[in-house]
């Protein structure tokens, strides 16, 4: 037997929850069979979830460390494993390894920053775990902005989380939108990187943004435009993986693995590599 | 230094294959060199090289790595792993024994991958040196003496005699074994002068790298000239599945109808939908795949691992492209080597 340790060798998740989020986005709740975490883990770090026979891919943990009984992962239906696990029920079983990735500064860059998160559609799932972590150690950071926006107001991830606990907190300021005018609408309408520029931000922070790679292009054009250097805006990218340890291959941009050297980077970082991601 | 006589190197074989699996180079009905299990009456092939290259040993082409039984809503994790046995593969080559550091510095970082690092603790490597380099290497080109190959144990062949060196402690303890003749080194040294003679003669032994390595990323990246290399690309991996250092890999699971096995099998970022996932593809056209593999051995490779190449002047590669499109080509053209 070959009992050297493994990482691509994963432990049984059990899903404890499913939540519908929006119309395609569901977030189940994940623990091990002894009711446990499965693992720790640094906001902004992902897990590879599998089921057998269907296949294994990565995901950002969309929980945050600081919720010690279960991780939650907040998928979008688009592909053969995350259409799998939309139609799966509480009570599944699939398997769970990780964590893979480096975190979002936490607890040194963003300590004593003003924060800035713009996030557009399941965008929002990494950021999640950072917001929430930032808001359960609130003294250690300064004024918190959230900018999100999504294609109609079903579609904004962990709609009623926003509205009953972020927007309510001192001193943090939420700032929703959405892609076209509907009903029952009273807010903002329009696209995030237009918004972000009509809100204006005073350059005194740092900035978080995930989305679609076209709305963190012109987001970034933006965020540059108010002023913004890009030593203080942070990203996560996705790109397909295999292994999540920087072996497989499939992740490498440059000389970065985004499973390992990433996925969390720095807008100056990625100047660094070539225009492949 | 240790002698042996080249009429005994079945009895020398039989003696490691005592103790350990022996593969060896040795000719299939085709005429093609490949790694062969020794039994009494496999023959060591003449042949420069084999067709594929070792890596095989360490990183199999396919292997299976867990087993799942699922049952309901259940399932159940097999850990299927097993120790290696102990196997010697003889006859390696300087460029493959390279191959092996090359991949080592993938797979043994942390986290090491359990699956290598088994079977490279349980394999020994006897390389033997060059006597007759062909025009298609160029593994001098990455610093690689062809006549000095490494591994546990180097091995020389001169006409009528084979000379063993061990260059590790596994490597002296195999030797030793062996109950070979001490003899000097004068015969190794006249036969090292022979092989160097050709080995500078060869044409595509000094290709300049000055214009690759870590730091060259941006000078490389957008040259126009990738497009007319890649023009006539098949993209069919070729290139890939017969290269001593290509890494990368698949995991898939395959149902057997009682359990299912996840394994892993060698890929290649040759391919179309190597990098394609549900939100889209980074590297939509050959040209960038292309790309990918030579920036990896020339830039990127060197970038995280203290400037060596991933590439070590096999030239399988260059023999074995069906569209006759190579490193060296890429080097040439991009390098400044025309």
């Amino acid at each position: 037997m070959n009992t050297r340790p493994e990482t691509l060798i994963p432990v049984i998740g059990v899903i404890t929850d499913v939540r519908l989020d929006t119309p395609d986005i569901k977030t189940f709740r994940v623990v091990t069979p002894d009711g446990k975490k499965a693992f720790d883990h640094r906001p902004g770090q992902c897990a590879m979830l599998s089921i057998p026979g269907v296949g294994e891919a990565m995901f950002s943990i969309t929980s945050s460390p600081t919720n010690t009984e279960y991780m939650e992962f907040s998928i979008k239906k688009c592909g053969c494993v995350t259409e799998w696990l939309h139609q799966a029920e509480v009570g599944q079983q699939i398997t769970i390894r990780g964590p893979y990735g480096n975190p979002f500064p936490v607890d040194d860059e963003f300590v004593g920053k003003n924060l800035l998160f713009i996030a557009g559609g399941v965008g929002l799932a990494p950021l999640r775990s950072v917001i929430n972590y930032c808001r359960h150690y609130r003294s250690k950071y300064g004024t918190i902005d959230i900018v999100y926006g999504s294609r109609s107001k079903e579609d904004l991830l962990q709609y009623r989380e926003i509205i009953e606990e972020w927007a309510t907190d001192e001193g943090i300021n939420v700032h929703l939108t959405i892609d076209r005018e509907q009903e029952n609408w009273d807010g903002h309408v329009g696209f995030v990187p237009n918004y972000v520029k009509e809100l204006g931000f005073d350059t005194n922070k740092t900035a978080v943004l995930c989305g679609p790679p076209i709305m963190i292009k012109f987001t970034l054009e933006g965020l540059r435009s108010l002023g913004f250097e890009k030593t203080q805006m942070y990203t996560t990218l996705e790109l397909k993986m295999k292994c999540g340890v920087g072996k497989c291959g499939r992740c490498n941009v440059g000389s970065k693995y985004v499973c390992k050297d990433g996925p969390v980077f720095r807008f100056d970082e990625l100047d660094e590599l070539p225009d492949e991601y | 230094m240790f002698k042996s006589s080249l009429n005994s190197i079945n009895e020398i074989f039989a003696k490691i294959a005592e103790n350990a699996t022996l593969y060896l180079p040795s000719d299939n009905k085709d005429g093609n060199a490949v790694y062969t299990k020794w039994e009494n009456g496999v023959v060591w092939s003449n042949s420069l090289n084999t067709v594929k290259s070792p890596k095989d040993f360490f990183f199999p082409q396919v292997e299976d790595m867990m087993a799942f039984k699922t049952e309901g809503k259940n399932i159940e994790i097999n850990d299927i792993r097993e120790e290696s046995e102990d196997f010697v593969v003889f006859g390696v080559r300087a460029c493959d024994v390279r191959s092996f550091d090359i991949l080592d510095r993938v797979f043994l970082v942390d986290p090491c991958d359990s699956y290598y690092a088994n079977r490279r603790e349980h394999g020994i490597i006897i390389s033997v040196a060059c006597t007759k380099p062909s025009e298609t290497c160029f593994c001098k080109t990455f610093d690689i003496d062809a006549t000095n190959p490494g591994g546990d144990i180097t091995v020389w062949k001169t006409e009528d005699s084979l000379y063993w060196s061990a260059n590790t402690d596994r490597g002296r303890e195999l030797l030793s074994k062996l109950n070979l003749e001490e003899c000097g080194d004068e015969a190794v040294n006249e036969q090292k002068a022979k092989t160097e003679a050709i080995l500078n003669k060869l044409p595509l032994a000094n290709l300049n790298t000055d214009g690759f390595g870590g730091d060259k990323t941006d000078a490389l990246f957008d040259r126009p000239e990738w497009k007319t290399l890649s023009e006539s690309c098949l993209g069919c991996g070729t290139c890939t599945f017969v290269c001593p250092t290509c890494q990368c890999y698949d995991i898939k699971d395959f149902n057997t109808g009682n359990q299912v096995i996840r394994y892993r099998c060698w890929d290649s970022c040759m391919y179309s939908d190597f990098t394609k996932m549900a939100h889209g593809n980074n590297r939509l056209s050959q040209v960038e795949r292309f790309r990918q593999r030579f920036m990896h051995k020339l830039v990127y490779y060197p970038a995280n691992n203290d400037g060596i190449f991933g590439c070590a002047g096999c030239g399988r590669c260059v023999s074995k492209c069906p569209i006759s499109m190579n490193i060296v080509k890429v080097m040439k053209t991009l390098g400044g080597n025309d």
